[in-house]
């Protein structure tokens, strides 16, 4: 998982603040690269579309913020969910650091659909079964970050954001089960793991890479964030002082 | 490890809870969350009466009509086995063609002509050059003569 | 290459208000997200020199 190399080693603040540190700027470079390649590929070498012409190149966004917001969404809940079993709190702070990264992708998600879908279906909303779920991932998103900021004790805090994150884990499903269960406007997967991919090799790749990049910026500014949170968290403790001695 | 394997029966007792009370209200709401009703759906009267609803399948080849005055569009919504005439006014979507997806809103008339006040076009998950999609209409064609014959 | 110029890149077929629309909003989104998350870090750390100021007066 993110960032978590011996899974006892780091388990502690203390340990993993300083291999956050370490690799957070590498998943920057990284995301940085991907992204431009991306960019690339999606402006320069990838065709145009036979159908939807020019307006089709939000996909590059597209695509890979919906896939990150879900994503996230699953490793946060599975990281409140590992605080909440273990009691241990470096489990919530990574919870707590991946909220705001996912609520920004499902919302980039939204936006970029919704202009995809005036010039292309006519219509910048429409609420069927995928685009309702997926606006339900970002109130479960702000949930979970107003619910913790409203509760001042931090382990308390982490445990009702985990109940929440955890009830809401059933919306992912529905959310990319959408288009197969319910008549909807949004058309079904071009990409899954059982099929060809229904996209000209240029655009899957342009795609693919952009995920990789958004994936990548994702680890980086969550393992910047937990760092963050370490410190306000863990301020009264022995090693941060210690550390911060050298803080002007 | 016993308030630990206590605390996992929790959490899995809620998810799962959840889960079944979800599934539940939504096979309760099933009839109001049809996003669109098929013109066989229809047909067989599961759409609701006298009230806006939506419909949805392919534009049906050549059935395409412009009224003289401009505006005023018909055409029939199918899903190769029931039709729907359906008649609009105002500006059609970018991406509605005959033989491709199509979502209405609308009220059905008791002349079983489809009253709508909205047109969505609706495309499929295909994405490819121009080049590739002529030549898949041409093997298409192709293939249908070898068929015939 | 995509384009005869960068006119036509801009224009985007004429869907440039959504293309442009999408891509720039994701953009800002990305830099505001990291220009906060700077801001946060730069507050966590002077909130130790604080409390360090009060413990060493």
């Amino acid at each position: 998982m993110k960032g978590n190399i011996n899974w006892f080693k780091y388990s502690s603040p203390q340990t993993f603040y300083p291999l956050a540190g370490t690799l957070a700027p590498w998943f920057g470079a990284l995301a940085a690269v991907f992204g431009a390649a991306g960019l690339y590929i999606g402006f320069f070498v990838a065709p145009t579309d036979y159908q939807q012409g020019e307006a089709y190149r939000i996909i590059f966004i597209h695509v890979p913020a919906a896939w990150m917001s879900m994503f996230l969404y699953l490793v946060m809940a599975f990281w409140a969910g590992a605080g909440l079993m273990f009691n241990t709190r470096l489990s919530g702070m990574m919870a707590s650091a991946l909220a705001p990264t996912g609520a920004l992708f499902t919302f980039i998600a939204l936006w970029t659909g919704s202009l995809w879908g005036k010039p292309m279906w006519g219509t910048y909303w429409v609420w069927d079964a995928r685009l309702t779920s997926e606006l339900i991932l970002l109130f479960l998103y702000f949930g979970f970050m107003a619910l913790q900021a409203a509760i001042d004790d931090a382990r308390r805090a982490d445990r009702a954001g985990a109940v929440l994150a955890l009830v809401g884990v059933v919306n992912v499903p529905v959310i990319y089960f959408s288009v197969q269960w319910w008549n909807t406007l949004h058309q079904g997967a071009s990409v899954s793991l059982t099929k060809a991919p229904t996209m000209a090799a240029t655009m899957f790749a342009g795609m693919i890479v952009m995920a990789f990049g958004f994936w990548f910026y994702s680890i980086a500014v969550t393992l910047l964030r937990v760092r963050c949170i370490v410190l306000e968290r863990e301020r009264n403790s022995e090693w941060v002082t210690e550390y911060a001695r050298d803080f002007r | 490890m016993k308030p630990r394997h206590k605390r996992l029966a929790m959490i899995v007792g809620g998810v799962a809870a959840l889960g079944a009370a979800a599934a539940l209200v939504l096979s309760a709401f099933q009839q109001n969350l049809v996003f669109f009703f098929t013109p066989s759906q229809v047909a067989a009267n599961e759409a609701p009466q006298g009230r806006n609803f939506r419909i949805g399948g392919l534009v049906e080849a050549g059935s395409v009509k412009r009224q003289a005055d401009g505006v005023t569009v018909q055409f029939v919504v199918t899903d190769t086995a029931r039709s729907i005439p359906v008649v609009y006014r105002g500006i059609l979507p970018d991406l509605f063609r005959e033989g491709k997806g199509v979502v209405t809103q609308g009220r059905l008339g008791p002349d079983g002509v489809f009253q709508a006040s909205e047109v969505l076009a609706k495309h499929d998950e295909n994405y490819m050059p121009p080049e590739s999609a002529q030549a898949l209409e041409q093997a298409g064609k192709a293939q249908k003569s070898v068929v015939i014959r | 290459m995509n384009w005869g110029g960068w006119s036509d890149f801009f224009a985007m077929g004429g869907y440039a208000f959504y293309v442009w629309g999408s891509y720039a909003v994701t953009f800002g989104l990305l830099v505001m997200e990291i220009v906060l998350l700077l801001r946060r870090r730069r507050k966590a750390r002077a909130q130790l020199v604080l409390s360090r100021g009060r413990r060493n007066p």
